[in-house]
């Protein structure tokens, strides 16, 4: 919803309105005081409604500067459920054989809402830390260093907060496939790809079909 | 907008120091603030409403001198005989107040003159749309005080009067707070201040003054026309 006294324009365009939708008012006022009333909800009624559907210019990306040498890059890996998924373990070591990267491996703590409002988040945290040990372990098998944390419960939350001590040079992101991804229904990747100026490349981790990624704790959301 | 990070262990990196803080909010915090106080604003404005309607519609003591008074609106100077208003009702001045009015929402047009001047690099149109907006809103403040001393009633004249003179004198003190904001604006203009890329200092007060101008436009329908 965008507000109408976002700026000078904005109000001025806001009172004009409100002069012609009170005129209207008076004038149905004074033909019937119940026409007068319904004037005034219905009129009410719209210009919520418009408000409601206006969204304001889409702000620009965040530039990421590099940090370090030129030829070497930073990956920021955001993934919770799918964070051991096979599809991200095979693109982290793509990128890895490229040239020469850093991977940071965040893992938001996902908890429901009812938990967040009641600040009830050690076991959400402690179900992130348990799925980020087991992932990092297991890209330190493969030769891959690679470091972690666990992140804000908002994904994009985690994102921002991982951007500005990180400074990536590219986010990848895993979610479960479409229709069974709550970050995919919340528009996370897209948002992700608006708010930076880095290559954002999306995974989709299919773990009904991969029995070996289900031995990995449940959060109560992803 | 751009942001970077500390340097991982054993690179050279040109930034020290901590990250710059974080914005969470995408609107300017000042822009922010001011609409987080308009906000606050409207609901004051509301509360005066509320016990506004409330007198009007539902509590008959509203009347300054009967229940029976009550059935109009103003309410009558003496009990009604015989359901007429004999000795007639109080009068609000909607003549002298819809001028004062045309002369508010007047101010509002030279505001958005005045800043549109600015953006235009035009010092002269934004100084005189910003002196004229500000004469405009004195000249209303001075009209509602003579109104006041001219209404007929006074504040002890039962709820009516009080929730007149409270959302009248509320909107009147949110003009003389818009117009110390618009003397400030205007004084700094004419030291120079200002320019095509930095009239944020106009803007704002330009936000708050169309604010007062609609909720003045609420209250002069609720009061004085309906």
């Amino acid at each position: 919803m965008e507000s109408p006294f976002r700026s000078e324009e904005a109000a001025f365009r806001f009172l004009l309105i409100t002069i012609g939708a009170f005129a209207l008012i008076v004038v149905a006022s004074w033909i019937s005081a119940a026409l007068g009333f319904l004037t005034f909800i219905a009129l009410s009624a719209a210009a919520v409604a418009v408000y409601l559907r206006q969204r304001g210019p889409a702000p620009e990306p965040t530039h990421i500067e590099h940090v370090g040498s030129p030829s070497e890059r930073r990956v920021l890996v955001v993934a919770n459920e799918t964070v051991a998924g096979e599809e991200l373990l095979s693109t982290i070591s793509t990128l890895a054989l490229t040239q020469k990267t850093h991977f940071r491996v965040v893992c938001p703590a996902l908890n429901s809402r009812l938990k967040t409002f009641t600040s009830d988040e050690d076991p959400a945290r402690a179900a992130a830390q348990e799925r980020l040990d087991a992932t990092l372990s297991r890209l330190s098998s493969v030769g891959i260093d690679a470091h972690g944390e666990v992140g804000d419960g908002d994904p994009l939350v985690a994102v921002d907060d991982a951007v500005r001590t990180f400074s990536p040079n590219e986010i990848v992101i895993s979610t479960h496939p479409p229709g069974r991804s709550n970050w995919l229904e919340r528009g996370v990747v897209d948002s992700v790809r608006a708010r930076y100026d880095v290559p954002v490349t999306h995974v989709v981790v299919d773990l009904a079909e991969k029995a070996s990624a289900t031995y990995l704790p449940a959060a109560d959301e992803t | 907008m751009s942001t970077h990070a500390e340097s991982l262990p054993g690179h050279h990196d040109e930034h020290h120091g901590p990250p710059p803080a974080n914005q969470s909010s995408r609107v300017d915090s000042r822009t922010l603030g001011m609409l987080l106080f308009i906000g606050s604003e409207i609901m004051l404005f509301g509360s005066f409403f509320a016990a506004y309607f409330f007198i009007r519609v539902v509590n008959p003591g509203a009347s300054t001198i009967t229940p029976e008074a009550w059935q109009f609106w103003p309410p009558c100077k003496a009990p009604p005989v015989g359901g007429e208003c004999t000795a007639g009702q109080y009068e609000f001045p909607v003549f002298v107040a819809g001028v004062n009015t045309c002369i508010l929402v007047t101010s509002s047009f030279t505001m958005h003159w005045a800043l549109q001047s600015i953006k235009r690099g035009q010092r002269a149109a934004f100084l005189a749309g910003m002196v004229l907006t500000f004469v405009m809103g004195l000249a209303f403040l001075c009209t509602q005080v003579i109104e006041y001393l001219n209404v007929g009633f006074n504040t002890g004249d039962g709820a009516f009067a009080s929730v007149f003179f409270g959302l009248t004198g509320l909107h009147g003190a949110h003009v003389a707070i818009g117009l110390s904001l618009l003397l400030m604006v205007t004084i700094r203009g004419f030291r120079g201040h200002y320019s095509p890329e930095h009239h944020h200092g106009v803007e704002l007060p330009g936000i708050y003054w169309h604010f007062v101008d609609v909720m003045w436009i609420v209250v002069y329908t609720s009061v004085y026309l309906l």
